[in-house]
């Protein structure tokens, strides 16, 4: 749009000293030293199943490698339960159910959630250097976000536990009984306390399994348990791969269950539990859409288009994966957007100025590589960052594609991973069309500085979450979940602990 | 000499029109001393899936309608059901019509229903209809939320409809378990395609011109007449029903279930083989309509 002031270019003017202009004014002018974080983790060298207020030796003596994504190197052994040990977790927690904690008084129930929520901000360094080693996300992320966000959510449940006549006005709610969760390794100790504390306020006990590749927070967790003195079974924490996880899912004792991860998994355990009456929720992939309006403040957009990929290295269900930029401000926005990954500093998870870490395992790079060189051979513009990568360890650059259309696998498929697929739009009518146009409907985002523009897209974004000029914002008074093949269920605030009572 | 009275022909009401089934195909109801009565069409899977596009078509209109203006349609269909509480107790003592809900074979001999009975179920549902028209501007102030959360942002939750559902009536109270279903889902803003009891399908053809004539636009309702063996596998399939609610037995629950993992559909059923008293109040009420809908939480920076 023209204006009578003079357009300022957001570019530095060109110095005296006959250096090139940088992209970014910090872009090139010193190197960063190395500021690694150097609190003690307190690993263990082995870690077993957590049944019964107990650490206890898998059934079949198995255990596997934990490996730290960013160098490759073995953290722990962890054990891997099978079908019996399940069973003996469901058995604790159905004993605790059945005794102590089905018996307490909501008040006692919310002091030893809170207790949890307390002793855990008291180890939160130790916990953020071992989530940051044990999954490869930046030290600045598991410091900031992972941690305070986990101890907040037992925090905020905590509170609800003697509230229960509150979360449905008219009729009673009571706990479902035991409930079985299986979670994601992209936010291991968040995800299990999203999973853990609303179960628990609503009077529940619990069988959960954390992600092969990030179980160590989980069994930190459970020292935690056992110095808050929560009875033993209401907790029961149980580690291995896609067999374990299944016994989780299965298991008659099961009340409920509750799932965070790809669509896919989701629809295989949708499938094994058809013939029963169990209570589910998903919590599963999605493609969001990102909007960008001509009108919206750029420079703001592209840090929220930034935060809403790179964030853990896009291993974020609900990841800005898919950027919808206005035509008329396209080439602006992709110029600002490949400066702006230029200097993210990609590298050593535990270097507190990395802003982009280690990809989680092996098999989630090969997965992103295999995606990236779909985008390559259907005929989309790759960009990446010509940052240097360290030589050990799962890497992947800061990537984002150009002239991407709809059909291409890049632009339908949850890539999870650091990379950003941008499409065009004319008219706010193809913004939404485009934007509901897949099988997810997890998140979404608006850029505009139009009230009325955001409140009407709001409306119509088939999504459950929608951020308007901000994105990846989490809360726990906040719920959280997904349309169509993105779940169903909310995590979080007063919708989610509907997912863990009954209405009497 | 007596005159010689006209008899109606059913149709199903689908997409705002009287249709018989794209296949031409009925079967025969007959009343509860066994004489036949009326062909009521036998709905196929094209059927169902005309339904289902006549339910997409009118969707995004009828979400938009105000709550207000919800409310005011769906006690409108109460005030025709009342004027024509007679024709209804008279489709309800038609009795459970002695044929199998699963292949439409006649079996047994019907039960009819008393006067006092039907008068019962239908006043039953009128008040039910009336309860959830008084739901449509009031569930979102009980679902929905301002979150205060711990940054610099306004958030809040607010319930959007699924979009279509699929709703499987059960052979028993014909008519008030129909409409314990239709409402809470329509009150939340979704569209509908429900199939009617197989033994009692008339009240269901009955019920479709009331919703004719009560400002409900076309598509909003979709009744089909026809046999569940031949229509739970295309509810079950059927990509575009987001959620599918209702009765069914162990066998279909399993099939519906196994299906809707396919697109990730929302599953509400009841178990056939468990009795429900449709007459009592905890059959209705806000966390029918909250079964219905999806939550939608959206966050904004709060600053200058």
């Amino acid at each position: 749009m023209a204006t009578l002031t003079t357009e300022k270019s957001s570019h530095p003017t060109p110095r005296a000293s006959g250096r090139p202009v940088p992209g970014l004014i910090f872009g090139d002018l010193w190197e960063y030293d190395p500021a690694p974080e150097t609190a003690d983790p307190k690993l263990k060298a082995r870690y077993d199943l957590f049944i019964g207020g107990k650490f206890v030796a898998p059934a079949s003596g198995k255990y596997f490698d934990s490996i730290n994504p960013g160098n490759e190197k073995k953290l722990a052994d962890i054990a891997h339960a099978n079908a019996a040990d399940v069973d003996a977790a469901y058995r604790a927690a159905l004993q605790a159910y059945d005794g102590a904690w089905g018996k307490m008084a909501g008040r006692d129930r919310a002091k030893y959630i809170y207790r949890i929520a307390r002793l855990l901000q008291d180890r939160a360094r130790e916990f953020a250097v071992a989530e940051t080693m044990d999954g490869g996300k930046p030290i600045k992320e598991s410091r900031d976000f992972d941690v305070p966000m986990a101890a907040a959510h037992f925090f905020y449940h905590a509170g609800w536990a003697d509230k229960l006549d509150y979360v449905a006005p008219g009729r009673r709610a009571a706990p479902l009984g035991v409930v079985g969760q299986v979670i994601p390794w992209n936010f291991p100790l968040l995800m299990l306390a999203w999973k853990i504390a609303p179960a628990l306020a609503m009077g529940n006990c619990v069988v959960i399994k954390p992600a092969e590749t990030t179980s160590i927070t989980a069994l930190k967790l459970a020292e935690i348990f056992q110095d808050a003195g929560l009875p033993p079974g209401v907790v029961n924490i149980v580690t291995g791969f896609g067999d374990t996880g299944a016994a989780v899912m299965t298991h008659p004792i099961a009340a409920k269950v509750a799932f965070t991860g790809s669509t896919e998994v989701g629809k295989i355990i949708m499938r094994s539990l058809a013939g029963t009456e169990k209570k589910m929720t998903m919590e599963l992939g999605g493609k969001a859409a990102n909007i960008v309006f001509d009108d919206a403040p750029l420079d703001q957009a592209v840090e929220g288009i930034v935060n809403g990929i790179f964030f853990n290295q896009g291993h974020v269900c609900c990841a800005g994966s898919r950027l919808l930029v206005q035509e008329s401000v396209a080439a602006d926005v992709l110029a600002k957007l490949k400066h702006r990954i230029e200097v993210l500093r990609v590298g050593d998870p535990l270097d507190k100025n990395t802003d982009v870490g280690a990809i989680n395992s092996k098999e989630q790079l090969a997965t992103i590589q295999r995606l990236v060189a779909s985008g390559v051979k259907e005929g989309a513009t790759l960009f990446q960052s010509p940052c240097k990568l360290p030589v050990r360890g799962y890497y992947f650059r800061p990537t984002i594609f150009s002239n991407v259309s709809m059909s291409h696998r890049i632009a339908r498929e949850e890539i999870f991973g650091p990379v950003l697929s941008v499409l065009t739009f004319r008219t706010l009518e193809e913004a939404v069309e485009k934007a509901n146009n897949t099988a997810y409907g997890l998140s979404a985002g608006v850029w505009t500085d139009k009230g009325s523009r955001i409140l009407k897209l709001s409306t119509e974004l088939k999504a459950g979450v929608v951020w308007a000029n901000t994105f990846n914002k989490f809360d726990p008074a906040s719920p959280f979940g997904g349309y169509k093949e993105s779940g169903f269920g909310r995590e979080g605030g007063r919708q989610g602990l509907f997912d863990y009572c009954k209405l009497a | 000499m007596t005159r010689l009275t006209i008899t109606k022909t059913p149709k199903v009401y689908v997409g705002g029109a009287f249709i018989r089934s794209e296949s031409a195909r009925t079967f025969p109801l007959r009343d509860a001393a066994g004489n036949f009565f009326a062909n009521i069409p036998q709905c196929t899977r094209k059927d169902l899936r005309n339904a289902v596009e006549a339910a997409a078509k009118a969707g995004p209109g009828w979400a938009k309608r105000t709550p207000y203006n919800r409310g005011q349609i769906i006690y409108r269909l109460a005030e025709m059901l009342e004027a024509r509480k007679a024709d209804m107790a008279d489709a309800l003592r038609l009795g459970a019509a002695a044929t199998s809900p699963r292949n439409g074979k006649a079996r047994g001999r019907a039960r009819p229903l008393s006067k006092s009975a039907a008068a019962r179920e239908i006043t039953a549902t009128i008040d039910r209809l009336i309860h959830y028209a008084g739901w449509a501007d009031k569930y979102e102030q009980v679902l929905g939320n301002v979150n205060p959360v711990a940054s610099p942002h306004f958030n809040f939750t607010v319930t959007e409809p699924m979009g279509i559902i699929g709703l499987l009536a059960p052979e028993e109270a014909p008519l008030l378990a129909l409409v314990s279903l239709i409402a809470p889902a329509i009150t939340a803003g979704n569209t509908v395609v429900a199939l009617a009891s197989t033994a009692q399908p008339y009240p269901a053809i009955l019920l479709g011109e009331m919703l004719a004539t009560s400002d409900l636009p076309g598509g909003v309702v979709n009744l089909l007449t026809g046999f569940r063996k031949e229509l739970v596998p295309t509810f079950a399939t059927h990509t575009h029903l987001r959620a599918i609610a209702g009765v069914a037995s162990a066998e279909e629950r399993k099939q519906l279930k196994l299906a809707a993992a396919d697109s990730v559909k929302r599953v509400k059923l009841t178990p056939a083989e468990e009795p429900v008293d449709w007459f009592s109040d905890k059959v209705e009420g806000v966390y029918e309509i909250r079964a219905h809908v999806e939550f939608k939480t959206i966050w904004h920076p709060i600053g200058a």
